[in-house]
């Protein structure tokens, strides 16, 4: 095969224009889910540009203000797309300096890290702060929304406006919540996914985002700053899974078209499983790799004990990414064996 | 089989598709340079040893006279490119990366440019390859497009009677440098002539001449140059303009579409690859009996004043060649030798052009962009796929950098030829080729290295073993002579003596015929003529000072 290599990028240029790409859904995610998702994008922003400006003063390596590489707050990004969009300021802090901290630095910065920061970051949130981390904004058009100010005070000391009543008021579950609490309570999916919040694909509001991130997604491709291994072996592996199973009971395991639009499987299938340094780095390789970031979300969301699984699903693989790309070595000019 | 241009049915994998600047450098004719005062003549200028001067600082010499001898199988002579005095024979700064020294011949010119004798062989259809093949060593031939290994030593079927298909790479992939382009174009016979010689030498079938299809003029020249010699056992194919379809295995591959086998040769697969301007050079020492003392060189870079080509003596200080091609035009630039992916930065402008010299790049920032390492390596995976050798550079890199070189040669990294396709790309703008030949030169000392303590260790035991041996012999000559006296007599015990020492001296000179080690042999003889009236008398412990 034989690529025409476009218009060479440096690394920032790279980051940046990654960073670039995930704007649209952001922005969408701020007008369907509030204030929230701005002060998380400003803090996870400033925290991971100030650790790794720390860090990399500590380990007397270069950073150039403002942005350094580029990579902290593509991570810093990816992060917030991934948080709940109403959060303590701390614990958006926490993850954000996690990922940048554990997640990159110590393993020695930018190509280094066996996993993906902003995954690491999530993660460690998620297991640390259940609570906050499950609660979720009802989207756009919901009986109650906060003000910015509001979301200011609450972010900065956890007190919501007297009038309403508890944060329950203002939130509610995200559609694979519902529906693994729907299994559990052993509806029938017909029935789960006639609730008005699963509005006509993945859920309401979630449609846009995950259009969005799509659209991201392919200009990434179309400009060739990803290919499109990971994407599709992810997506199609997860798609055949869901539908295999869709088509043995389709009244207890959602539609392949559901599992993809919804939740995290798009962000995670453009923006994070194509992460090159925590994933594969052959082509085959990467379509092994895809594989495997689908067959474990389907696995963990269907019935592991998160609603969402492609967060874990990225880390286990980011764990076999070495000894897949040991085993898929392209076939090297001259030698023997499969054409690679 | 036929002169018209046939485009070739084969890729290659990888490869980038790079401005060529060709045009830059190819609008007037091949200017030849002027004679300089003096000339500098490196005694290595091909790959293998260097040569061994066989004149003497004063000596007069005539241009084609030879200078330097071979030494060895793998190296090349070195003859005088014009007439006049030899002045010096020292090291001097020779064009390298590191900007080493080494030792030249140096040679006043007398002005006259008068040629010694030459002796031409018109007739070589009727001489033997071998006789063929002495003719092209004698003339001081080594490949002329880029490694400079001696062509005579490829100019050898080996243990196969003939050989398949003779390749000449006219394909000149690198950006700028159009030397070979503008032989082709004026010279096309000479070539022609080449290749013709090459495949008596080689008994080669036939003959494919290579030609990126960016080359119209030179394609239209050798492709009329076949037709008026009528040589129908050669063709003429058009190859994509796609860097690096000038490497010896890209070309072979996209003309056969054969693969030259790892660790192998391209004779293995019954192919044998010479550049254009090498088969040229092989006519005129055939034909006209001349050795290899010019050659042409490109002068180009959008920082040069009047970029050109230009036909060379061989010696000629770069400055004085820039100079005559009107020096640079007040653009900031650096001095490459060689092109911008494979070519390297010259900081001394006073070096002596080589056999492999085939460009000047006076390059702006533009023309060969200078990298700074903006990041470590993000694993983009850009590098391996424009690989023409399908490796991973990624990976080669990261064992190399952590001086992992078992991982890197597990990951072949003897396979790479340093095209630089991978540099080219790389976001976090890594020299990734230098890390491969900083590999390759660590592999290579370990393997000395290894070998040396290999001998060492073999050393040792013999010496162990000669010590336990000349314990026993004493112990042994201790007990005869005792035997002897008890026996009382005075002849026989002189005889015994005598026998014991001879057979003393037969066992030394067995076991140093077993072992065939480099020491301990040199005493024996000397020490066994005098056996007779030392015998009884204990050895004298000749260990050799280490």
């Amino acid at each position: 095969m034989s690529f025409a290599i476009q218009p060479h990028l440096s690394v920032p240029q790279i980051m940046h224009r990654v960073s670039l790409a995930l704007i649209p859904a952001l922005l969408a995610y701020t007008w369907i889910f509030g204030w929230g998702v701005v002060l998380n994008v400003l803090l996870a922003v400033a925290t991971a540009l100030a650790v790794e400006a720390l860090l990399l003063k500590i380990r007397h390596k270069p950073f150039k203000a403002p942005f350094g590489d580029g990579s902290a707050i593509l991570t810093a990004l990816l992060l917030c797309m991934a948080l709940p969009p109403l959060l303590p300021w701390w614990v958006v802090v926490i993850g954000s300096a996690i990922a940048i901290l554990l997640g990159k630095q110590l393993y020695g910065g930018l190509g280094f890290n066996p996993f993906n920061p902003a995954m690491v970051g999530y993660v460690v949130l998620l297991i640390s702060f259940p609570r906050e981390m499950s609660l979720w904004m009802a989207p756009i058009g919901g009986e109650h929304s906060l003000s910015l100010l509001d979301t200011l005070r609450y972010v900065f000391t956890e007190q919501l406006p007297a009038a309403v009543g508890g944060i329950d008021a203002y939130t509610m579950a995200t559609p694979l919540d519902a529906l693994k609490t729907g299994l559990g309570l052993e509806q029938a999916m017909g029935e789960i996914m006639a609730m008005p919040m699963f509005g006509y694909l993945g859920g309401s509001g979630w449609e846009i985002i995950n259009a969005l991130i799509l659209l991201g997604g392919l200009w990434m491709l179309y400009t060739r700053l990803i290919t499109w291994h990971v994407p599709v072996a992810m997506l199609g592996t997860l798609f055949l899974i869901a539908g295999i199973f869709h088509l043995i009971d389709p009244q207890s395991y959602a539609s392949p078209v559901f599992h993809i639009v919804t939740g995290g499987a798009l962000l995670g299938a453009f923006f994070i499983a194509t992460d090159p340094v925590s994933g594969a780095t052959s082509l085959r390789g990467q379509l092994i790799f895809g594989a495997g970031v689908g067959l474990f979300t389907y696995i963990i969301r269907t019935w592991g004990g998160y609603p969402d699984g492609v967060a874990f699903s990225i880390l286990l693989m980011n764990m076999a990414a070495p000894t897949i790309d040991y085993y898929t070595r392209p076939r090297v000019f001259g030698h023997k064996g499969d054409q690679g | 089989m036929s002169s018209h241009p046939d485009q070739t049915l084969w890729s290659f994998p990888g490869g980038l598709e790079l401005p060529g600047h060709k045009a830059l450098s190819t609008a007037g004719p091949i200017e030849v340079a002027k004679l300089p005062k003096q000339l500098v003549l490196p005694l290595q200028q091909h790959i293998g040893a260097p040569a061994n001067p066989v004149v003497q600082v004063g000596d007069k010499v005539k241009k084609g006279q030879l200078l330097a001898a071979p030494e060895g199988f793998v190296s090349a002579p070195i003859h005088a490119s014009t007439s006049g005095t030899v002045i010096a024979i020292e090291d001097r700064q020779v064009p390298h990366p590191s900007g080493l020294s080494a030792p030249c011949i140096v040679l006043e010119s007398d002005g006259e440019d008068a040629w010694c004798e030459l002796q031409p062989h018109a007739d070589y259809v009727n001489l033997d390859p071998s006789e063929l093949r002495n003719i092209i060593r004698d003339a001081g031939i080594v490949g002329l497009g880029g490694a400079g290994f001696p062509s005579f030593i490829k100019l050898n079927p080996g243990a196969r009677t003939s050989i398949d298909t003779l390749i000449l790479n006219g394909a000149e992939c690198e950006p700028f440098i159009s030397c070979d382009d503008m032989l082709m174009r004026e010279r096309a016979d000479e070539v022609v002539h080449g290749a013709r010689i090459m495949q008596h030498a080689l008994n080669a079938k036939r003959c494919l001449i290579g030609i990126e299809d960016n080359k119209p003029e030179a394609i239209a020249a050798i492709g009329e140059a076949i037709r008026r010699l009528n040589q129908p056992s050669i063709s003429l194919m058009k190859v994509p303009t796609r860097y690096p379809a000038g490497g010896e295995k890209q070309l072979i591959r996209l003309l056969t579409g054969k693969e030259v086998p790892s660790q192998g040769l391209p004779i293995d697969i019954g192919v044998v690859c010479h550049n254009v301007a090498t088969a040229a050079s092989v006519h005129r020492a055939v034909e006209l009996g001349q050795p290899m003392i010019s050659r042409i060189v490109t002068i180009t870079g959008h920082a040069a004043a009047q970029p050109q080509n230009m036909e060379v003596r061989l010696g000629t200080p770069i400055e004085a060649v820039l100079e005559q091609a009107g020096g640079d035009n007040g653009q900031a630039h650096r001095l490459l030798l060689g092109g911008p992916m494979m070519g390297f930065e010259l900081r001394n402008r006073q070096l002596p052009t080589t056999k492999t010299a085939n460009c000047l790049l006076l390059a702006t920032d533009q023309d060969a962009p200078k990298r700074e390492v903006i990041s470590d390596c993000i694993r983009c995976g850009q590098c391996a796929l424009v690989c023409p050798m399908r490796l991973l550079p990624q990976q080669l890199y990261w064992h190399a950098k952590a001086k992992d070189f078992d991982k890197a040669q597990d990951y072949d990294l003897f396979d790479c030829i340093e095209c630089g396709c991978c540099t080219h790309v790389c976001p976090a703008q890594l020299p990734l080729v230098n890390f491969y030949r900083f590999a390759k030169t660590h592999i290579w000392a370990q393997e000395r290295e290894k070998q040396q303590a290999d001998l060492a260790r073999e050393r040792h035991e013999f010496r162990l073993f000669r010590q336990q041996r000349e314990k026993e012999e004493k112990a042994a000559r201790h007990k005869a002579k005792a035997d002897a006296v008890a026996k009382g007599g005075g002849e026989d015990s002189k005889k015994a003596a005598i026998k014991a020492a001879m057979e003393r001296a037969k066992a030394k000179k067995a076991a140093v015929q077993a072992n065939g080690a480099d020491e301990a042999p040199t005493e024996a003889p000397v020490k066994e003529s005098t056996a007779p009236e030392t015998a009884g008398q204990p050895a004298p412990d000749k260990e050799p000072k280490p």
